[in-house]
């Protein structure tokens, strides 16, 4: 017999149940010898921390991140270390939450007192991040493409920038007269902020901006979006959706009959890790946007792709985001040699101007915004699951986080944006 | 018009799948009481049948992985249900706060043995070509993989129904749900039939997990994308009934599909959960719900 108001259960079961699908895991992996702590650049070794969700919604796409810093921090160990002492890394979960990615860098750095931290996918965990390694004034490489409007005294910014992938993405759109377009995004700073700049952007271009919707974080109902989708009619999808619900997405959109010719998408955070998952049946035909992908042809980048599959698989691809985690450790190496000190203050000086041969091409470091040139490059997915160039900027584009060289984004970076832009003008 | 109807689909297609992940629950949480958050790690586990189907014995032919898939994924969940209930739940049955904590932990323990075994990386089945197409009808397109979904739901249901009022076996589930003790100094053996109870439970939940792969993403987060789903489903239809439940999906579908067209997915969702909180206030037991611990209607 059930009491009346046993209210007690079902509360139970759905605090329960909303703490589950939030991703309550909490997988903690250190590779961390243990010890006192010591102070960085001290002793034969010299601690740096790598902070990607293992764990959550992202580590789909972060755990290959960690993997690829790994790699790049044993072949820097093999070939002698950084001046002279090996460098150790200490692994830590972000757990794919922001709050998580703040507490654990701040441990990396106040506790385990690392030299650098390399780490962060999602903007969230970058904005998490920054207010901790401006505190306490250390080193973030940010290893991914994201919306600009940012420039940080502590961090650098590896991947691209807007106009190195999102602004190429419209004029290659423009160049083949997609011009009316649906943005489609994950409900996050990322989506948000690049639609505001894509909305700008198609105002002044040509371009009409049929519709514009997001969906949560990891949220897999698509239908109501993918049916505004085809009913608005547009020639092509600009998509920012991150994660699982990117399957969703594109099985729907093939489910429903939809082919390239009809409706093109560009997506700018599916790369080859994404692809099998999302299955190659489904994304046959469809454009993304890099800087970096397994086909790009280089030396540099064949023994990269090389020392990737020997270390974790030969069924592993490397991918755009991948490839600037591992250069952020090289670019962070450089970097310290020419200081000829782990200090944070001489490594950003010693950083600017930094020129490396690295898989996607010769890389430059900015002199002043702590952003790198990077070449865009259009890709096709093929029925192997890889990307083929279809276009490319020919030359690296000068990073713009805020979009100073664009008259149309003028009043984009306001407030707190403009403020830091300004101080590196 | 054709948009109102096709929402009306999309509610409904949508209530499919809230019913289908939730059915399962409606023995082991509505019936049993036990609140198992493990319950999405069973439909990850259905889930991640067809893929295995589809890479390994059956690599050729697609269609046939998949019904296949059906009872192998029944019988995989079923069996880590009856597993968890025999190992750790039948010594906690009067403690639902530490049912929720363990069950919390098994959840996080099957999650981790999913990334160790298929890796984080989400895995691709491949829809068979009887599933790829749809049907235009007033305007509206049906895919087959949506409609696939609304049958093996109903299907499930007739199932469950049969089962629970035709079979023996299914008269004695109900028996000692409604009074364990009587039912106990009846002669009938109820720590077994909790065992069953079980099985079949997180079985459906296989089933459910064979379905969701074939229009979402598979991987070790899948169970975690449709749990909160099927707990609102019981909750909302009110416990072990079937009746409320397929009542509660599909006024939760609906409400769903029908606010996200007209606002935001967001706003969508968020209208679903403010509905259910002012619906509980009224009747905190849910739509169908009896003075009596009550049988499935």
């Amino acid at each position: 017999m059930r009491a009346k108001g046993s209210w007690r259960l079902p509360i139970a079961g759905i605090v329960g149940a909303a703490l589950l699908a939030a991703g309550c895991s909490s997988s903690s992996s250190t590779v961390d010898t243990g010890g006192a702590a010591q102070k960085s650049g001290a002793g034969n070794t010299v601690k740096v921390g790598v902070l990607q969700s293992l764990s959550g919604t992202m580590a789909i796409s972060e755990v290959a991140v960690r993997d690829s810093a790994l790699l790049a921090i044993k072949e820097i160990n093999a070939s002698g270390g950084v001046l002279g002492k090996q460098v150790e890394p200490l692994v830590e979960d972000g757990e794919s939450k922001p709050e998580v990615f703040a507490t654990k860098s701040e441990k990396l750095i106040t506790n385990d007192k690392v030299a650098v931290v390399f780490g962060g996918w999602t903007s969230s965990s970058r904005k998490a991040m920054k207010p901790v390694v401006e505190g306490t004034k250390s080193l973030l490489f940010y290893p991914v493409q994201y919306e600009g409007l940012e420039v940080s005294p502590n961090i650098f910014y590896t991947g691209a920038t807007t106009n190195q992938q999102i602004i190429p993405a419209l004029d290659y759109l423009k160049e083949k007269s997609l011009t009316k377009i649906f943005l489609v995004g994950s409900d996050y700073v990322f989506p948000r902020t690049a639609n505001k700049e894509i909305k700008a952007y198609a105002a002044a271009n040509g371009i009409e901006v049929l519709g514009e919707e997001y969906l949560q974080l990891g949220d897999t109902n698509v239908q109501g979006i993918v049916s505004k989708v085809l009913a608005a009619k547009p020639q092509a999808v600009f998509n920012t959706l991150n994660g699982d619900s990117n399957v969703s997405f594109f099985k729907e959109l093939k489910a429903k009959g939809n082919t390239t010719d009809a409706i093109q998408t560009v997506s700018v955070s599916i790369a080859e890790e994404e692809v099998p998952g999302i299955g190659v049946d489904n994304l046959v035909g469809h454009l993304v946007s890099w800087n970096y992908y397994q086909t790009t042809d280089n030396p540099r980048n064949k023994a990269f792709v090389a020392a990737y599959k020997k270390e974790y698989g030969a069924d592993k691809p490397t991918s755009d985001p991948m490839q600037s985690g591992y250069n952020s450790v090289y670019i962070w190496k450089a970097a310290v040699d020419k200081a000829g000190s782990f200090d944070v203050e001489k490594v950003k000086a010693a950083a600017a101007g930094i020129i490396l041969e690295t898989p996607e091409g010769t890389l430059t470091v900015d002199a002043k915004n702590h952003h790198v040139f990077k070449t865009a490059r259009i890709g096709m997915i093929n029925a192997q699951g890889q990307i083929d160039e279809v276009w490319s900027s020919g030359e690296p584009i000068a990073p713009d986080p805020c979009l100073d060289t664009y008259t149309w984004a003028a009043g984009l970076a306001t407030g707190q944006a403009r403020a830091e832009c300004d101080r590196v003008k | 018009m054709s948009t109102l109807l096709g929402n009306l689909y999309i509610g409904l297609t949508l209530a499919s799948i809230f019913l289908l992940v939730g059915l399962g629950l409606t023995f082991t949480f509505g019936q049993m009481g036990v609140i198992n958050l493990a319950h999405g790690e069973f439909i990850m586990a259905g889930a991640y049948v067809p893929f295995v189907l589809q890479t390994t014995v059956f690599a050729s032919l697609q269609g046939v992985a998949l019904l296949v898939a059906l009872p192998v994924a029944f019988v995989v969940a079923g069996l880590l249900g009856l597993v968890l209930e025999r190992v750790l739940l039948r010594r906690m049955y009067d403690r639902p706060l530490d049912t929720l904590l363990v069950t919390f932990g098994v959840s996080l323990l099957l999650q981790q043995a999913a990334k160790s075994i298929f890796s984080a990386n989400n895995k691709d089945v491949v829809t068979p070509t009887f599933l790829r197409g749809q049907w235009n009808v007033l305007g509206v397109s049906m895919t087959h993989a949506r409609l696939f979904v609304v049958v093996l739901v109903l299907a499930a249901l007739a199932g469950v129904w049969v089962f629970l009022n035709q079979l023996p076996a299914g008269r004695r589930m109900r028996a000692v749900m409604q009074n364990r003790d009587l039912a106990a100094v009846s002669g009938l053996p109820t720590g077994r039939v909790d065992g069953t109870t079980f099985f079949l439970g997180s079985g459906l939940a296989g089933i459910a997990g064979v379905a969701v792969a074939l229009i979402g993403p598979i991987g070790f987060g899948t169970g975690t994308a449709y749990i909160l789903s099927a707990f609102l489903v019981v909750i909302v239809g009110g416990f072990g009934k079937l009746r409320g439940a397929i009542i509660a999906a599909v006024v939760l579908g609906v409400l769903n599909a029908y606010v996200e067209h007209f606002t935001s997915s967001t706003i969508g969702k968020a209208a679903v959960f403010a509905f259910v909180i002012l619906f509980l206030q009224f009747r905190p037991n849910g739509i169908v719900s009896l003075k009596t611990r009550g049988l499935t209607a």
